[in-house]
């Protein structure tokens, strides 16, 4: 509980410092970037930016914007890990054995009017914690870029937990993905190939001289490296003989190199012949230039745009070949004239996590259930920890079908309809002339002990400061929220530039209520883009 | 003369050995000592094998020979986990293979649709991947009623302009999709008549077979439509869940029948289960049983040629403890798209096998 309301007190803290910092606007770079350039890249760098951090921002050079966004990684999550008992795969495959049959005895013993016992499966819990403890950073980090980075690689050495079933594994793999989020891409691979839940996710476990499983080998070259068309299938199997013996210990959850497994006889892979391991198929793998150019389209995929520019791809790779460093390689990104071209802002869909984490955030949301959440994003096809298969989610035009923007609209109507906006303080709009039910409903100031209408009514929330509603669903936290400090006294053209990349592709009537204009806007089809 | 495709998946992983019974053989009874179906509970099809007497509503077809039932339908190297494998049935790849279009999609790659109701294929749970892919127009609508609300909330994008982003065409694309089959749909569906007989409330196979219905009686032109019945990872005292579920699932297809028959719509209509995989021959110790390989599966039509198809399923030659398949589940395909809908596809497979359950 004290370790809960101290989060939420560097959070809000963090929120005071940069609302203070917009009002008492700071000098601006003499080669300041502009609002829309701003949101552009806090867009495509976060998960969705508030006016108050574009304004920060706006007023920078464009350079130094992008060298503080890459100067203050996060290499360790804010959110405390899930505290789970430290215990291998197999440790907790005996607790999960023990609770199906608890939970078998239990059906048994219901009579004709006795409820079943609800005994909880301890993977499956666990799994659910694992996935609302990175959702709950994502939500509440001060390094967005990090979060995004983090995904990244985890869309890109997919693991997921329908096939590892082990959260300590999948947390373990998540630590690496942030300690290197923007370190260097050569470590990654070598650890990732050793990463326990890797380890299982592609049966490299199992992997032994006698029966070498060539699952890892395959994807290594691939997904993670070359792409297809760029190895043959002896390729393959020469691979996967290197890395016969990498295992974990299912008692500790451990990576193990067993030498009596490994096959040490002689290899020829991609043209070279050697008593090859693991580590030299890897660094064969770095030196062949398809491994960078993979790596530099998929950032520009989605970082940029859809459609990667193949010269700029190759200048990219070419640099980043050497030393493999991903920090300059964003830079050079960001610093890109695509990204800077006016032309490519709003010219990538939103990925669901972008459109739950980054509405939250942007609307300052208290931050409601994560089950809920995660819910949520499995419905629109992006489930943390789970991606489909071994290829990630596709992502791009693939986010968006029939059935997943009726879904998207339909969570969006649901924010709209459950939270209220705070009157404009500028702009001579008075309340009383427009009635907003939800407006009016919830007119509550933090700390000014008033309690509004539907708190008084529902009976839920004593306390007079806003608070995050915790256990309930997303409609329903609504009750007692208003759109938090970040949107309040904002504009409508500032809110509309805000909330979209681009002009509404709807019309928007920009002289209702704040409130109306930020609906308007969240509901517009632009909204989905970023 | 085109057929409409009925898929029903049943989730988890069906336990096919208690489906379709094979009584007679004594390594039945010996692998399942706890959980086997004794033979005075079989309903026998031939001196072999039988149905579970809890699809005793399926009789009526079975006698009317408009039920077919194939044998050990599966594939090699078969993956158990539920995820993976029912991504290789609904995308029919091979096991080691990963393919992100739907087979019913990659079935009409190329081929050319009559566009009249603004949707080709109508998804009632919420698996959509048999038909996900660019050649189909897909509505995913677990409750139409809903989907229709929603769709009228979307506002039309005709004459919106997407400035050359790639990424606005295919939102105002999909927007104007939703759009054009909500209109076509609600039309139809408003003025369809109810079914003949009401299905059974108790549990979601009878409101999704009530909009199947709907969307038949109506004759909208799809070619696919999809439910759903979960519940079959029966790994824990199976008995009572399993045949609760064979029940549940053998009313509602009668009633289906009855329905389609009253509306002259059988005739058009083909109906197909399947299910990830089938389940271990041996049960488990929790007087369950584990995932497993090969099962039997149901078609039903008014064009299906009923009977047996498959050899039985070996218990004395099982591949790590599984059914070894007999017919794999890409010659049904290839099958279902040739006699449904005059295509002809091979799913990858070099030779399809040619099963003849529907009448040519």
């Amino acid at each position: 509980m004290v370790a809960w309301i101290g989060r939420r007190g560097v959070i809000g803290g963090a929120a005071a410092l940069s609302a203070g910092l917009w009002a008492s606007r700071p000098g601006r770079a003499a080669s300041a970037m502009g609002f829309d350039e701003a949101r552009h890249l806090l867009s495509r760098t976060s998960f969705g930016a508030t006016p108050a951090e574009i304004q920060v921002v706006e007023a920078q050079d464009y350079v130094t914007a992008v060298d503080r966004l890459l100067g203050s990684v996060r290499r360790e999550a804010l959110t405390p890990r899930p505290a789970w008992p430290a215990e291998g795969p197999a440790g907790l495959h005996r607790k999960e054995q023990a609770a199906q049959k608890e939970r078998a005895e239990a059906q048994r013993k219901t009579g004709v009017d006795g409820k079943p016992l609800q005994i909880t499966n301890p993977v499956q819990e666990q799994a659910r914690e694992l996935r609302n403890w990175w959702v709950e950073e994502m939500l509440v980090t001060d390094q967005p870029l990090t979060e995004r980075m983090v995904l990244f690689w985890h869309n890109h050495f997919t693991s997921s937990f329908q096939k590892v079933r082990y959260p300590a594994g999948l947390l373990g793999q998540n630590a690496l993905f942030r300690r290197e989020a923007l370190g260097s891409y050569a470590t990654l691979l070598k650890e990732v190939a050793r990463d326990p839940a890797m380890l299982i996710y592609l049966d490299g476990r199992q992997s032994v001289a006698r029966q070498p499983n060539e699952n890892f080998a395959r994807e290594l070259l691939e997904l993670f490296t070359l792409g297809e068309g760029h190895y043959s299938e002896t390729d393959i199997k020469e691979a996967a003989r290197a890395f016969t013996g990498w295992s974990i210990d299912e008692q500790t959850g451990q990576f193990v190199s067993r030498d009596k497994q490994h096959d040490d006889g002689e290899k020829t892979f991609l043209g070279r012949t050697g008593r090859f391991d693991g580590d030299d198929i890897i660094a064969i793998l770095l030196r062949h230039p398809r491994t960078a150019e993979t790596i530099v389209e998929k950032l520009w995929r989605e970082f940029v745009s859809l459609q990667p520019d193949a010269a700029e791809v190759k200048k990219l790779a070419a640099s980043f070949r050497h030393g493999y460093q991903i920090k300059p390689l964003m830079r050079s990104l960001f610093l890109s004239a695509q990204f800077r071209d006016p032309a490519n802002r709003g010219a990538l869909i939103k990925s669901p996590i972008d459109l739950i984490v980054g509405t939250v955030r942007v609307l300052g949301l208290p931050v409601p259930e994560k089950t809920q959440l995660v819910r949520m994003m499995q419905g629109l096809g992006q489930t943390p920890f789970d991606p489909p298969n071994v290829k990630g989610w596709v992502g791009g035009e693939n986010w968006v079908t029939t059935y997943t923007l009726l879904l998207r609209q339909q969570f969006l109507r649901r924010i709209v309809e459950a939270t209220t906006v705070a009157p404009m303080e500028a702009g001579g709009v008075a309340m009383a002339d427009r009635p907003n039910r939800r407006a009016d409903r919830r007119q509550q100031q933090p700390g000014d002990g008033a309690m509004q209408t539907g708190a008084m009514q529902t009976g839920a929330m004593q306390m007079a400061e806003a608070r995050p509603v915790e256990g309930r669903s997303l409609r329903y936290a609504g009750n007692e929220a208003r759109l938090g400090p970040t949107l309040v006294g904002v504009d409508a053209s500032t809110l509309t530039r805000t909330l979209l990349p681009r002009a509404p592709i709807d019309a928007v009537d920009a002289s209702g209520s704040a409130g109306a204009v930020v609906a308007a806007a969240m509901l517009d089809t632009a909204y989905q883009l970023k | 003369m085109s057929l409409v495709l009925l898929l029903v998946e049943l989730k988890g992983g069906n336990d096919g050995l208690n489906t379709v019974i094979p009584y007679a053989d004594p390594k039945y009874h010996e692998l399942r000592p706890g959980i086997g179906v004794a033979r005075e509970r079989v309903l026998p099809l031939d001196e072999k094998v039988g149905l579970h007497e809890k699809l005793e509503p399926l009789m009526e077809s079975w006698k009317a020979r408009d039920f077919a039932i194939l044998q050990g339908v599966g594939y090699p190297y078969p993956n158990r986990s539920h995820f993976r494998s029912i991504e290789i049935w609904d995308t029919a790849s091979a096991s080691n293979q990963t393919l992100s279009e739907g087979w019913i999609a990659q079935a009409f790659e190329g081929a050319s649709l009559a566009k009249g109701a603004g949707v080709d294929s109508i998804v009632i749970d919420t698996n959509a991947l048999p038909s996900t892919g660019p050649s189909l127009r897909t509505i995913v609508m677990p409750d139409a009623e809903n989907f229709l609300r929603q769709a009228e909330a979307l506002k039309d994008s005709t004459g919106a302009m997407d400035g050359g982003n790639p990424a606005l065409r295919h939102l105002l694309a999909v927007r104007h999709e939703i759009n054009a089959a909500a209109k076509g749909l609600s039309e139809q569906l408003r003025a369809a008549p109810p079914p003949a007989q009401a299905y059974p409330a108790d549990g979601p196979l009878g409101r999704q077979f009530d909009l199947a219905t709907r969307v038949l009686t109506a004759r909208v032109p799809v070619v696919a439509i999809k439910a759903a019945i979960g519940g079959f990872d029966t790994h824990a005292n199976q008995v009572q869940t399993h045949e609760r579920l064979l029940g549940f699932l053998a009313s509602n297809l009668a009633l289906l029948r009855r329905n389609l028959i009253a509306a002259d719509r059988w005739n058009d209509v083909v109906v197909m289960t399947y299910s990830e995989f089938g389940r271990r021959a041996k049960q488990n110790a929790s007087a369950g049983t584990d995932h497993g390989a090969a099962a039997p599966h149901f078609v039903m039509g008014g064009a299906v040629k009923g009977g047996l198809y498959g050899g039985h399923p070996s218990l004395s030659d099982l591949e790590d403890g599984d059914i070894r398949h007999s017919i794999d589940f890409r010659s049904v395909f290839a099958t279902m798209a040739q006699s449904c809908w005059g295509l002809r596809r091979d799913f990858g497979l070099r030779r399809p096998q040619k099963i003849g359950f529907i009448a040519a």
